[in-house]
C-alpha cells in the first residue's frame, strides 16, 4: 500500500475562551492519495477552513491542535517547529485562499510574487526562476504571460487573479494542495473553469487536493472523495458518486435534499430543521441528533465513524439503507 | 506625470501667495516696529520721517505687492533691528536649523520604523508593552520640558553632553557646519532628540498600529502560506503595504520639526532662524518675520510634493496611465 500524500488521526483543535475551551474541530480522521481530490463539505462554522489551516500551521492563535496527528508523505508534521514548518509550506503544501482579490500583494508585480516563492524553494538561479515563473503563469492559462509578469495584481480580473495564485501555490510543485473556497468569490462562469484548472493540474502532477468547499456542486464536479463536516466532527466519508447518490448520514441526506437540482424541476427544496449548535453548546452523543428525524435513546451516545453496508464511512447509529 | 507636477506646483504658488498675504496682515497687530526703534527721545518728524523711509506710510496693498515682488528676485529687505539684508541673516543662521532638523529627523524615522516593526512583530512582549508605555512619555510631554530634563540630567547631573550652543563649527563654502567638529557632533545630540522625539513616538505608534493591520491581511497568511521566511513576509510585505499612511505623516511631520524647532532652539540657545524669529518677534521686525514665514511655507508646500510623488513610487495602483515598465 502506498503512502498517502495527507493522512489526519483524531485532529482535535481547540480554542481556549473565557467561556471554556471550545473544540472547532474534533477528531477529524482522513487521507489523501497522491492524485486524489477530497471534498471537505459542510456548512459555515463546520470547521472546514480551520482543518485546512491546521494542516498547513496557520491557525490563528489562540487556536491550537490540542491532539491527534498530521503526516504527510508519511512525515510527521504537526509537531515541527515553526522555522521546519515554514520550509515545507509552498514547497511541500500549496494553499489557496478564497479571495484572489485580497490574496495577492498589491504592490508587488506578480512576477516578483512568484520568483520569490520559487527562489525560496527551488535551488535555482533568478533566471531560471523567471523562467518558470512564466512558465507556471502560461500553465495556468494567462495569456501573454511572458509581458505580463510584471504586471500588478490590480490590473487583473477575479478569475485571472484566481490563476495567479493558483500559479504561485503551484509553483514550487507541492505535493498537496489546500484549496480553501477556491470559487467562491468568482462568478459561476468563471468558477467552472478556475475547478477544471484545479483538477487538470492536480491530475497532471499527482498532487493530493484538500478542497474545502460548501458548494455541492463543486464537489460532484471536482472531487473524488467527500468528507461531511459537522460542528467540527466528520458524519461521513466516502466516493462523492456513493454519498452524493445514497447519502447514508442523515445529515448528509438533509444536506442533498436542500440542494437545488435541475432534473428535480422546481419543487420545494426540503430543510433541515434547526441550525447548527455553538460549539460550546454542544448536545451529548450525536451532534446532529437534536435536529435528526431519526434520533433514537442510542444517539446520546457519541456514534464512531464506521463502515457502512455501502463502502462509505458514517459516524451514525442508524444509517439511512442499512438494514435495521 | 508632468502635468501632474506642473499643476502642483501652480497650487502651491496659490497656497504661497496666501500664507503671505495672511501673515503680512497679522503683521498689522504684533506692534509698531517705530517704537522700538526709535528712543525716548523721538520727536513727530522723526516717526514721520522713519514711516515713510520703510514704507510703512503706504497701503497694506501696495506694501504687500512690495514685499511679494522683492521676493520673486530673493530680495526680502533689510532687517529693522540688524539693519542688515534679511536674505543674509537668514542664509547665516539657516544652516544650524537644517542641520539640526535633519539630524533628528533622520532620528525620528529611524528609530519610529524600526521600533514601530518591532513593536507591532512582538506585540505581546515585554519589551514592546514597555517601549509602548514609554513611548505615551513622548508623545505627552511638551517639547521644552523634555528639552530641560535632558539638559538635567546629561548636562547638570551627568555633565556629559553640552546644555547650549551649537559647539565649534567649521565653514563650507557659504555653509557653517557642525558636522566635522566633535563638540558640533556632540552639541547635536540633546537638541536633536528633544526635537524629534514627539516626532519618533508618532511614527513609531503609526508604524506599529498599521503594520499590525496589515498583518492580518489575506496576502500575508497567503505569503506565509507559501513558506516565506518571517523576515520577507514582515519587510517586504507587510511594511511596504503601511508605507502610504506612514509617508504622509512623516512628511508632514518633517516640516514641523523645521518650523517649529524655535521651540527646541530657545531651550538650547541654538542660533538657527527659530530663535532668529522669536527675537524679530520681540522687536517687531517685520521683513525677518515675513521672510521666515515665507520660507516655512515654502518647505511645507515643498515636502507635499514629494510625498504625493512617493505616492507614485510606492503604490502601483495609483499610476492612473498604467504600467511604468
Amino acid at each position: 500500500m502506498t503512502i498517502p500524500v495527507l493522512s489526519v488521526r483524531g485532529l482535535v483543535v481547540e480554542i481556549p475562551t473565557r467561556h471554556g475551551v471550545m473544540r472547532p474541530v474534533d477528531g477529524m480522521t482522513f487521507d489523501i492519495k497522491a492524485g486524489e481530490i477530497l471534498g471537505l463539505v459542510g456548512e459555515s462554522g463546520a470547521g472546514k477552513s480551520m482543518t485546512g489551516n491546521a494542516v498547513i500551521g496557520l491557525l490563528d492563535p489562540p487556536a491550537r491542535i490540542a491532539e491527534g496527528e498530521i503526516y504527510l508523505n508519511g512525515d510527521r508534521i504537526d509537531r515541527l517547529r515553526l522555522a521546519d514548518l515554514r520550509k515545507r509550506r509552498g514547497k511541500d503544501i500549496g494553499m489557496v485562499f478564497q479571495d484572489p482579490l485580497t490574496s495577492l500583494n498589491p504592490l508587488l508585480p506578480i512576477g516578483d510574487q512568484l520568483t520569490e516563492t520559487i527562489l525560496e524553494h527551488l535551488p535555482v538561479s533568478m533566471s531560471e526562476a523567471k523562467t518558470r515563473a512564466v512558465a507556471a503563469l502560461e500553465e495556468v492559462g494567462i495569456p501573454a504571460a511572458a509581458e505580463r509578469i510584471g504586471a500588478y495584481p490590480h490590473e487583473f480580473s477575479g478569475g485571472m487573479r484566481q490563476r495567479v495564485v493558483i500559479a504561485l501555490a503551484l509553483s514550487a510543485e507541492p505535493s498537496l494542495i489546500i484549496a480553501d473556497e477556491p470559487t467562491t468569490a468568482l462568478d459561476v462562469s468563471v468558477q467552472a473553469q478556475i475547478t477544471a484548472l484545479l483538477k487538470r493540474l492536480c491530475r497532471e502532477r499527482g498532487a493530493g487536493v484538500m478542497l474545502v468547499t460548501h458548494d455541492m456542486g463543486v464537489i460532484a464536479e471536482t472531487a473524488d472523495r467527500v468528507a461531511v463536516m459537522y460542528a467540527g466532527q466528520l458524519v461521513e466519508l466516502g466516493f462523492v458518486r456513493q454519498v452524493l447518490s445514497e447519502p447514508c448520514h442523515p445529515y448528509t441526506d438533509g444536506l442533498m435534499g436542500s440542494t437545488p437540482q435541475a432534473s428535480k424541476g422546481q419543487t420545494r427544496l426540503r430543510q433541515i430543521p434547526g441550525s447548527m449548535p455553538r460549539l460550546g453548546n454542544l448536545p451529548p452523543g450525536c451532534a446532529f441528533s437534536p435536529r435528526c428525524s431519526y434520533v433514537q435513546d442510542k444517539c446520546r451516545q457519541k456514534p464512531e465513524l464506521r463502515l457502512n453496508s455501502c463502502d462509505s464511512r458514517t459516524a451514525c447509529w442508524f444509517p439511512i439503507g442499512a438494514p435495521a | 506625470m508632468l502635468a501632474y507636477v506642473i499643476r502642483r506646483v501652480f497650487h502651491s504658488i496659490v497656497v504661497l501667495l496666501a500664507v503671505g498675504l495672511v501673515a503680512f496682515s497679522m503683521f498689522r497687530f504684533v506692534g509698531d516696529p517705530i517704537d522700538n526703534m526709535l528712543g525716548q527721545e523721538r520727536t513727530q518728524a522723526d516717526i514721520d520721517r522713519l514711516r515713510t523711509q520703510l514704507g510703512l506710510d503706504q497701503p497694506f496693498a501696495i506694501q504687500y505687492w512690495k514685499f511679494l515682488s522683492g521676493a520673486a528676485e530673493g530680495n526680502f529687505g533689510v532687517s529693522y533691528r540688524q539693519g542688515r539684508p534679511v536674505s543674509d541673516i537668514i542664509s547665516e543662521r539657516a544652516p544650524a536649523t537644517l542641520e539640526l532638523a535633519a539630524v533628528s529627523g533622520l532620528f525620528a524615522i529611524l528609530l519610529g520604523i524600526g521600533l514601530g516593526v518591532f513593536t507591532a512583530i512582538r506585540r505581546n512582549g515585554i519589551a514592546s508593552n514597555l517601549i509602548m508605555t514609554l513611548s505615551l512619555v513622548g508623545v505627552s510631554l511638551p517639547t521644552f520640558l523634555i528639552g530641560i530634563l535632558l539638559i538635567y540630567v546629561f548636562s547638570v547631573e551627568l555633565d556629559m553632553l553640552p546644555s547650549f550652543g551649537r559647539g565649534e563649527t567649521v565653514m563650507v563654502g557659504y555653509w557653517s557646519t557642525g558636522f566635522l567638529t566633535k563638540s558640533g557632533l556632540v552639541a547635536l545630540i540633546l537638541p536633536a532628540i528633544t526635537l524629534g522625539l514627539y516626532q519618533m513616538t508618532l511614527i513609531m505608534r503609526l508604524v506599529r498600529s498599521e503594520m499590525l493591520e496589515v498583518l492580518r491581511q489575506d496576502y500575508i497568511r497567503f505569503a506565509r502560506a507559501r513558506g516565506l521566511r518571517e523576515r520577507v513576509v514582515n519587510f517586504r510585505h507587510a511594511l511596504k503595504n503601511t508605507l502610504v499612511p506612514v509617508i504622509t505623516v512623516t512628511g508632514l511631520q518633517l516640516g514641523s520639526i523645521i518650523a517649529f524647532a524655535i521651540i527646541t532652539e530657545t531651550v538650547f540657545q541654538w542660533p538657527g532662524v527659530g530663535l532668529l524669529f522669536i527675537n524679530a518677534i520681540h522687536f517687531v521686525d517685520i521683513p525677518v518675520m515675513a521672510a521666515y514665514l515665507m520660507l516655512i511655507s515654502v518647505m511645507f508646500v515643498t515636502i507635499n510634493l514629494v510625498v504625493d510623488l512617493l505616492y507614485f513610487a510606492i503604490d502601483p495602483r495609483l499610476r492612473v496611465d498604467g504600467r511604468s515598465t
